[in-house]
């Protein structure tokens, strides 16, 4: 190092010399450039950059300048610096993708790999289908009410207007319980929760009854003991057919899209008067094909059934028909499935093959 | 209700171009079903006619004795034809086929060389014509039924269709042509009159020893009409053979024919009794209890004071609207008739039947109501027939009448309009009542409507406006929704059921619905043998299989037979889960009452009802086995921890939080069997399956199972907001050792109260068992995370609040480990 200068005594300093410097900094920038790597880069870094670097070292000579000339040198070495600087951090940069893009090579596996560890799950159509009505029709107003599998007779049928005798008793095979005479039966119908309802509620009452049926048919394609329903029940003033009408066509259209009405036959119920059967306007061929397989070219499927409620029912049920009227209407859930999602044998819905469940999914 | 369409045109005149197919399609919008309509003789296409059997050869050369035979078809030549049937003889009529003509079953005829002879058509069975499935022999017609050479295809009707019409319980006047036709009629628009009007019914010769009634309150009416005279051995005529033929029933005598054949015309069932068979009057009364009773199919039945029978002085004649007594049958001998209609109350008449499981067609009459008036006529007619076909004088009758006259409906002409929702005028109503048969008597405001004789089920002012409406068509209704009030969405309940389903399908359980029927064997599978809630269970008296006559205690059974079902199809990774009711059985099960249905019952009454129905708690339970986790990294295998993870999966939905303690339970290994805990009640449990009972089931080793009870679960309950620590937490690590026998949950419970408020949670990540803990023993791994809600933990504080932790761990004996 040299000794400081006295004002008096103004030395040369070669290593400030404009030429000199320019020279340093030509040679950084060229080791940069030649760097191959961050290793090398580190190398050329504190050989051109580094404490001991000539520029470095040529910068503590400029106090030993004589005031006049600091200025000048300091701005010169300054400016060396910012190049040298400039031109290490674009190097890093460089060096630095190169090397990243190399790993991240290295690192890059298969993605369409297989992810899931475990199979997913399911819910049953049936369940599934059984909220999505009843969310309709959360949405229209009603809520969902529920009652026993395990129901006494006399909600089962005695309050449903079907008497002891009525030919209606034997038109479904009930599952009784042992002894016979002690009046517990697997509900036939859902139809009963719409007698629970009135008892233990005032109206208006818009309520929507999905759950588990029972009647004693085999299994077959079409056919299962076990089954589901869901009944609709509105019981308020001035309710009358064209309520009904509504309430179903609004049904038919949510579920199996637009266009998809209904169309009501006289027929009889004992807790309906008048009653109906419901036709859904086929959704295979919406009435416009004669050959049509899914409806034998009717144009129309039974759906289910469904009236104004009777007035002996209401009475049973401590409603004052002179002042409420109603109307109930009750659908298989599985037939509703089976035209809905194109479900062939009744035997999937009951087998529990976790092949077909798993394809409906969470949500249906 | 099987209606040929030949007999409805005789009854009602339907416009000419429409045919069977547009009147059912006219039946069904009035609200009849329709089973189907079938055709006959459509295919038939050429000549059938009567002839008369001049002569006939016998040709004894072939296998089988053929017959060459002459016919005078009331043609100019005489016609010969080869014939293989031998039931007729010289001057007999029959039907010849002339060659050209295509028989039914595109059986076409021609003049052809057979047997050495050129047969120029040919002679046929019923079969052949499409009448039934007679083949026999050959159709011999009645002598002089028709000229020689007339039309056998109009003769014996062979082109006709049949409407078969399922009849609902109340349409009981559908089960007669006579009812029908009149429904035919208001769909046409045509006029119709009524066939009872054409009867003279009177009675001119009254026998009071005729018969008698016990009891009016079983039989409102009945007439009793005596023939004599009649020649039983005579066949019924043709056209009504083929008549009973089309509308289903066979032809079995003169008599049952006439009485078949007035019942399916009219409605009234009617019993024809040999009076050479009856001793004494004829009594409708109910049977005594040791009374027996042979009926025309041969059973022999035991009678009751529920059932009601016709009887004459030496016991039961006939079950009274159901079946006649073998002991009282007409035969060819009988000359003397009695007829009997009655109206029997139709309740009686379906209990009955229901108890003989005894339907018949008069039964299905009765029960759905025969017209109320028309005993009289109906009897006047099968006795006219019994003149007219058996050659019959008419003797005597009785008309024994109780009947209440039915009471008229109050009705007001608007309640259709507002009742059904759209516009039907006064003069509308009027007319589509008048349609049914009803009379009006008209006030201003309201009108007294009476139902005719044939309507019983017309009783409420609701019935008149479903006649209305589905006369002008429930096309016409209008599409309108009811304005409904805000509703409140699901309960609480219903959510957390949804949650639950949810939460199982993300843990990757597959719902199973499986019927709810369980036999012994199944839980005596499971190893459920004794002092077991489970055992108690409800029995069907009509199961769908003897081997499952009992509803389900448990899911288990229900979901083993599906994971079983999947495994034989190859499913082998398996997890399912099912959640519904299970019925829980009771010692001391008493009837149900009886409530009335004329009011609201009392809240009472209400109650002891609904406190006699079972018990039917929501439960849901899953099954695993094979490889919970799979992938090509690795497998794991499912194990007892899977089962209880998912059960704290439902919990979790549910909003609560399970504890989890060792338990026993079958069907549960007794070494991996949790105890779900809920507060301070067991709620379930989970774990892996006993080896006996895996072994027993033939279920894959290992197989996990978990079962709670939702509703115990409650719903959840609104939680509070925490207040989270933003201070930082200090973490240390502690290894304890204790005895194999202790719970890790015990520890944790431990660590926590010992742990004091600084300590916010202890998780378990190691556990060891081997030599460098020595045998009977186990270390326990713990991360304590510790931290203050509002400032940095020294390092002592946290060291006296693991010190605090350690401690409460050392009374169950934990050690720190070295």
């Amino acid at each position: 190092m040299s000794a400081p200068n006295s004002k008096y005594d103004p030395v040369e300093v070669a290593s400030l010399h404009p030429t000199q410097i320019a020279q340093m900094v030509e040679d950084a920038l060229l080791s940069f450039s030649a760097s191959t790597n961050l290793e090398e880069l580190k190398t050329a870094r504190l050989a051109h950059a580094g404490d001991r670097a000539p520029l470095s070292l040529a910068n503590r000579e400029i106090g030993a300048l004589p005031p006049a000339a600091k200025a000048e040198a300091g701005k010169r070495v300054g400016q060396a610096r910012a190049r040298i600087n400039a031109a290490l951090e674009e190097a890093t940069i460089r060096l630095e993708e190169a090397r990243d893009a190399h790993v991240l090579i290295e690192e890059r596996v298969d993605v369409t790999l297989p992810s899931a560890r475990r199979a997913p799950g399911a819910r049953h159509p049936l369940t599934t289908i059984r909220e999505k009505v009843a969310e309709l029709f959360i949405g229209m107003g009603y809520e969902v009410a529920e009652g026993p599998e395990l129901e006494a007779e006399w909600f089962n049928f005695d309050a449903l207007n079907i008497a002891a005798d009525h030919p209606a008793r034997t038109m479904a095979d009930t599952f009784f319980v042992d002894p016979p005479e002690n009046g517990l039966v697997l509900r036939t119908h859902t139809s009963p929760v719409q007698a629970r309802t009135m008892l233990s509620q005032k109206p208006p009452i818009y309520v929507i009854c999905p759950g588990r049926t029972y009647r004693t048919d085999e299994l077959d394609a079409t056919h299962t003991p076990v089954f589901s329903q869901v009944e609709g029940l509105v019981i308020d003033r001035n309710i009358s057919m064209a309520h009904l009408k509504g309430t179903l066509d609004h049904f038919a259209t949510s579920m199996f899209g637009e266009g998809i009405i209904t169309r009501l036959r006289p027929s009889f119920f004992p807790f309906t008067e008048p009653s109906a059967e419901v036709d859904l306007r086929c959704f295979a061929c919406r009435g416009e094909n004669l050959e049509c397989r899914a409806c034998g070219g009717e144009g129309w499927i039974e759906w289910g059934g469904c009236g104004m409620v009777n007035p002996k029912v209401l009475i049973a049920c401590g409603i004052d028909p002179s002042e409420f009227s109603g109307f109930a209407f009750g659908m298989g859930l599985e037939r509703t499935l089976m035209f809905r999602h194109g479900v062939k044998d009744m035997r999937d819905l009951v087998e529990g093959d976790i092949r077909f469940t798993t394809a409906f999914g969470v949500e249906i | 209700m099987r209606v040929p369409l030949s007999w409805l045109r005789e009854l009602v005149t339907v416009p000419e171009p429409f045919g069977a197919r547009e009147i059912a399609d006219a039946l069904v919008r009035q609200g009849l079903e329709i089973e189907g309509v079938e055709f006959f003789g459509s295919d038939l296409v050429g000549e059938l006619v009567v002839a008369r059997v001049l002569s006939i050869e016998e040709l004894t050369e072939f296998k089988k004795p053929i017959r060459w035979v002459s016919l005078d078809a009331g043609e100019k030549d005489v016609r010969w034809v080869i014939c293989g049937a031998q039931n007729f003889a010289v001057g007999d009529l029959v039907v010849v086929v002339k060659p050209g003509s295509i028989l039914p079953g595109e059986f076409k005829v021609t003049s052809r060389e057979t047997y050495g002879h050129v047969s120029d058509g040919m002679i046929c069975s019923a079969r052949e014509m499409g009448m039934g499935d007679d083949h026999t022999g050959i159709v011999v017609l009645p002598p002089g039924v028709a000229p020689l050479g007339f039309d056998a295809i109009e003769l014996l009707g062979l082109r006709d269709a049949v409407i078969d019409v399922a009849v609902t319980p109340d349409r009981g006047y559908a089960l007669s042509m006579r009812g029908i036709a009149r429904e035919v009629a208001t769909a046409f628009q045509v006029p119709f009159s009524d066939p009872v009007f054409a009867i003279n019914s009177g009675i001119t010769a009254v026998d009071e020893l005729l018969g008698s009634v016990e009891d009016a309150m079983d039989v409102d009416r009945i007439v009793l009409r005596s023939v004599t005279g009649v020649d039983t051995s005579l066949q019924s005529p043709i056209w009504m053979q083929r008549r009973l033929a089309l509308a289903g029933m066979r032809s079995i005598s003169l008599a049952v024919d006439i009485t078949n054949y007035v019942m399916l015309e009219l409605g009234q069932p009617l019993h024809a009794f040999d009076s050479g068979k009856v001793k004494g009057g004829i009594r409708v009364r109910r049977a005594h209890a040791n009374e027996s009773l042979e009926t025309l199919d041969h059973v022999t039945r035991k009678l009751n004071n529920d059932d009601l029978v016709i009887a004459d002085s030496s016991g039961p004649l006939a079950l009274a609207g159901t079946m006649g007594g073998l002991n009282s049958e007409i035969d060819s001998s009988s000359t003397e008739i009695i007829i009997e209609a009655a109206h029997f109350t139709p309740e009686l008449i379906a209990r009955m039947s229901r108890r003989h499981k005894l339907s018949s067609e008069a039964s299905r009459r009765f029960e759905r109501g025969v017209d109320h008036d028309l005993a009289l006529a109906a009897s006047a007619r099968a006795a006219n027939l019994f003149c007219e076909i058996g050659g019959a004088q008419i003797v005597s009758a009785i008309d024994i009448d109780n009947r209440v006259p039915l009471s008229a409906i109050t009705f007001n002409p608007s309640f259709p309009t507002r009742l059904v929702g759209h516009p039907y005028s006064a003069d509308v109503v009027d007319q589509r009542l008048t349609d049914v048969g009803c009379t009006i008597e008209k006030s201003v405001e309201t009108w007294l409507v009476k139902a005719p004789s044939w309507r019983p089920d017309l009783t409420l002012a609701e019935d008149l406006v479903e006649e209305v409406a589905r006369l002008e068509g429930y096309d016409a209704i209008p599409s309108i929704l009811p304005p409904a009030p805000a509703s409140r969405g699901l309960t609480p309940t219903q959510r957390t059921r949804r949650g639950v389903g949810i939460a199982l399908a993300g843990e990757g359980f597959v719902e199973v619905l499986s019927y709810p029927f369980i036999g012994e064997n199944d839980l005596a599978a499971l190893g459920i043998v004794e002092n077991d809630y489970r055992l108690i269970a409800i029995r069907l008296a009509n199961p769908m299989s003897d081997a499952a006559p009992l509803m389900r205690t448990t899911l288990l059974p229900g979901l083993i037979a599906a994971l079983k079902r999947n495994l034989s199809r190859g499913n082998r990774n398996l997890a399912i889960f099912e959640m519904g009711s299970i019925f829980l059985g009771r010692l001391d099960q008493l009837p149900l009452p009886r409530l009335g249905v004329d009011r609201a019952p009392s809240p009472a009454d209400l109650n002891a009802l609904m406190s006699l129905i079972p018990e039917q708690p929501q439960y849901v339970a899953g099954l695993l086995c094979g490889e919970g986790e799979s992938s090509w990294r690795g497998l794991r295998a499912v194990d007892w921890s899977d089962g209880i993870a998912a059960a704290q999966a439902v919990a979790r939905a549910a909003g609560a939080t399970l504890s989890i303690r060792t338990g026993s339970l079958a069907p549960w290994h007794p070494g991996r069997c949790a105890e779900l805990w809920y507060g301070d009640q067991v709620v379930g449990h989970a774990g892996e399956l006993h080896p006996r009972v895996v072994t027993r089931l033939d279920l894959p080793p290992r197989s996990v199972a978990f079962e709670l009870n939702l509703d115990a679960l409650g719903n959840p309950t609104p939680v509070h907001s925490p207040e989270i620590s933003v201070s930082p937490p200090a973490i240390q690590d502690v290894a304890l050792i204790v005895d194999s026998s202790v719970a890790a949950s015990d520890i944790t419970t431990a660590l926590l109260a010992g742990g004091g408020p600084l300590l916010e949670s202890a998780a378990l990540f190691d556990v060891y068992e081997g030599a460098q803990v020595g045998k009977g023993r186990k270390s326990l791994a713990f991360t304590l995370t510790f931290r203050a809600p509002d400032r940095t933990l020294t390092a002592i504080e946290a060291a006296v609040a693991r010190e605090g932790a350690v401690t409460a761990a050392g009374t169950l004996g934990a050690e720190l480990r070295g």
